[in-house]
């Protein structure tokens, strides 16, 4: 796409230089800790699943017996038992939830243990790598076959069952993307449930169940539509990471994935978000998934016109960590959304030289564009029109992931015929004014321009202020969201572990290798 | 006696546009089962202007129906504290300084599992909802807004903490009617504390509303298209009578 907001380089690349000295402490104190989820996520990748009778997910029950040696990591504790026992991951998950404790098996000698991690890291790269050709090979098969940008849409029955004849009716109705959205604190659960779910509020359990269940059906839409179907879920909360390696294991295609949402928005504790979202986006890296950021939250939370520059910081600082944990840019669906007061004058400019911005600096990112939802009222027939404006918006920019406004936004979780009438207003717009852009160049000092040009300088003095500030304490002091999270604050910091000496985690050197991230 | 019925482009015509979906194949008998059951609702006439596949066993209706059903307005009355009555934000300071001679503290928060923070926060962020500043902003109120998920308990802890006048609930997500779970819940502990007299309850969502909060034990509810002021306006009337 040609550039056409006139742009200052310096300016971009001095706020990537701005993101890269405020993530590099945080890089740092993530480096030296894991936190409870990190481990069961390395234990589930290991093959640890299962649940006790009481419904206690098996990578919880052995992270609980290792607790008082964390600092080691989990992961020995249970190749040792596999290696001592000789039992299968799946006997072995038995066996714990119906009472074995690992510390009262004898370890077995360091040589069995470090060849039975080689063997679970190998079957664990082969599924994960299987997983991704397979997506790969049918993209390429059915390329171009899919909506430009990605449509996406989502399902929230609370019952996985329905959920598939939902999200079955979304994608033949044109969704290229099903997101099935989860159910209601969810992020609060400092565990992943076990199997199948029926029942949730506003939405679905992710189980690693759930997800192969939805998967299967997405694939066979896909084959009859010959249209890859991208199934989306929620790396966020207190179990970031083990949603990552869950959805590595079933080859989930998106993740929404944000380094501060946690914080910010469900208030779990900073340290341990940072080293959650660090882990879990390596994960999504190895297995070619998506992230989608949350910056969308910031506008709902605070005005869209006054605080748009918070969303291009945070694009940045999201970017930057994502660099960190090994994604490339192609992998990072950061996150914006059209949600100016309707009544601004020219809040349409406003609203495209945002998304225009994002485009230009950002171009190899499939940006996730978010629908207005905060000024939708009730009034279904102005959601629509403004809906319609989304679409227009997201076209002409080029954005790459579009989540389908609702015209019943604010009123119920979406009907059928809302998505029908979601899919065929973007239809509409996107092929009526396909080329359009192409032949429009923005006028130097005129509006678009020089918004663009005035969230880019904000971006720059707010990054400024959060580089003196520290980001931990940006965060403690309100920085951002106008939310004040103390440092030792929110849920989750007792699940935080300083790494020891002895700390073992093979999956985690194996990915560092595979993604280059040596130190 | 005052009768009204739906106004297409005459009186009395009864016109009422519908729109909805059937579990059956698009095509011409789905268009007759349409029609049909518009019929059955008692409508008169029906026209079904346009249908269309929503996936391989559904179909989507756009229909217009005439109705002969029509209402006493004269005798209708609403389930919604009118907002023709509220104060300003100017106006509801000034009645605090003039008729409460304190600062009043007012707590909010969105209760239980419930992560939607939209409604608590379009009544009490500084910079409100279309054009409506929230309770923040308000020079004579003392205002916290606690956010999402937070379990009843703790809102109750905090109220009595900081000396509340008023407790504001909002519920968003009610699927399975759980919003009337929690909402009775933080009523039901208020009243096991004996504290119940001590605040002002007020419930907001876009789904409840007045009368189901009143029977839920709260002194209001308000549903969509409130605003900050109207709750203010409320709040301070509420406790200059109980003075």
């Amino acid at each position: 796409m040609r550039a056409k907001l006139g742009l200052s380089q310096d300016k971009i690349s001095e706020a990537r230089q701005l993101a890269t000295r405020i993530c590099e402490p945080v890089s740092k104190f993530v480096d030296g800790h894991t936190s409870v989820t990190v481990e069961r996520a390395t234990l589930r990748l290991a093959g640890a699943d299962d649940a006790d009778a009481d419904g206690v997910p098996v990578p919880n029950l052995i992270v609980d017996q290792a607790r008082d040696r964390l600092a080691d990591g989990a992961f020995r504790l249970y190749a040792s038992a596999l290696a001592r026992t000789g039992d299968s991951p799946e006997r072995l998950n038995r066996k714990i939830a119906e009472g074995l404790r690992l510390t009262d098996l004898p370890p077995a000698d360091e040589s069995a243990t470090a060849r039975k991690a080689v063997e679970l890291v190998n079957r664990a790269e082969t599924r994960v790598r299987a997983n991704r050709e397979y997506r790969e090979s049918k993209q390429a098969e059915w390329k171009d076959r899919n909506h430009r940008p990605l449509l996406y849409l989502i399902v929230a029955t609370g019952n996985i069952y329905e959920d598939v004849k939902q999200a079955t009716a979304a994608a033949e109705q044109g969704a290229d993307v099903i997101a099935v959205i989860r159910t209601t604190a969810q992020s609060l659960l400092d565990y992943v449930p076990f199997g199948p779910t029926t029942e949730g509020f506003g939405g679905t359990y992710a189980t690693q169940e759930n997800f192969r269940i939805m998967r299967a059906a997405l694939d066979e839409v896909s084959e009859r539509q010959r249209r890859y179907i991208l199934l989306t879920n929620y790396a966020s909360g207190l179990c970031m990471p083990e949603i990552a390696a869950m959805g590595a294991l079933e080859r989930l295609d998106m993740m929404l994935n944000d380094s501060m949402y946690g914080i910010l928005f469900r208030d779990i504790n900073m340290y341990r978000t940072f080293v959650d979202q660090k882990f879990s986006r390596m994960l999504d890296a190895w297995a070619g998934i998506i992230i989608n950021t949350g910056e969308d939250n910031y506008l709902t939370t605070s005005d869209a016109y006054e605080k748009a520059y918070t969303v291009l910081a945070s694009q940045f600082l999201n970017e930057r960590f994502a660099y960190a944990a090994g994604l490339p840019a192609r992998l990072m669906g950061l996150g914006h959304a059209f949600e100016m007061d309707p009544t601004i004058k020219d809040g349409f400019l406003y609203e495209l030289a945002q998304a225009q911005m994002a485009r230009e600096i950002f171009p190899e990112h499939p940006l996730k564009y978010m629908p207005p939802t905060k000024f939708m009222s009730g009034d279904i027939f102005k959601g629509l029109t403004m809906d319609m404006m989304f679409n227009f918006v997201s076209k002409a920019t080029d954005q790459g992931i579009h989540l389908l406004g609702m015209l019943t936004e604010a009123i119920h979780t979406p009907f059928m015929m809302d998505r029908y009438l979601a899919v065929d207003n973007a239809r509409y717009v996107m092929n009526n004014m396909a080329s359009f852009y192409e032949e429009v160049e923005f006028r130097e000092g005129g509006i678009v321009r020089t918004r663009a040009a005035e969230v880019l300088d904000k971006t720059l003095e707010f990054l400024r202020q959060t580089e003196a500030a520290g980001l931990f304490d940006a965060i403690a002091q309100g920085h951002f969201a106008d939310v004040k999270r103390p440092k030792d604050g929110g849920k989750g910091l007792e699940g935080l572990v300083k790494k020891g000496p002895r700390y073992w985690n093979p999956f985690e050197e194996h990915l560092t290798r595979t993604l280059g991230l040596g130190k | 006696m005052n009768i009204v019925r739906p106004y297409g482009d005459t009186l009395d015509d009864g016109k009422v546009q519908l729109s909805f979906t059937l579990p059956v194949p698009d095509g011409a008998k789905g268009r007759e089962a349409a029609r049909q059951l518009v019929l059955k609702w008692g409508f008169k006439d029906c026209d079904v202007v346009h249908s269309a596949p929503l996936s391989a066993g559904f179909s989507f209706y756009v229909a217009y129906g005439k109705t002969e059903s029509s209402v006493d307005y004269d005798s209708c009355v609403a389930d919604e504290h009118s907002a023709e009555a509220s104060l300003s934000m100017d106006e509801v300071n000034e009645f605090i300084r003039r008729e409460i001679r304190r600062k009043v503290v007012v707590v909010g928060a969105c209760t239980g599992f419930d992560a939607h923070t939209v409604g608590i926060d379009a009544i009490m962020n500084m910079k409100g909802y279309n054009h409506h500043y929230g309770l923040e902003r308000y020079s004579e109120l003392e205002a916290y807004n606690l956010g999402a998920q937070v379990p009843n308990e703790k809102l109750i802890e905090f109220a009595g903490k900081v000396k509340a006048d008023a407790i504001l609930v909002s519920q968003v997500v009610t699927q399975k009617d759980v919003h009337i779970h929690n909402l009775t819940q933080l009523i039901e502990l208020l009243e096991a504390r004996g504290e119940r007299g001590r605040y002002i309850c007020v419930a907001g969502g876009p789904r409840i509303g007045n009368k189901l909060a009143v029977e839920l034990g709260y002194d209001v509810g308000f549903g969509r298209g409130a605003y900050a002021n109207d709750v203010a306006t409320f709040i301070v009337k509420k406790l200059a009578e109980r003075n």
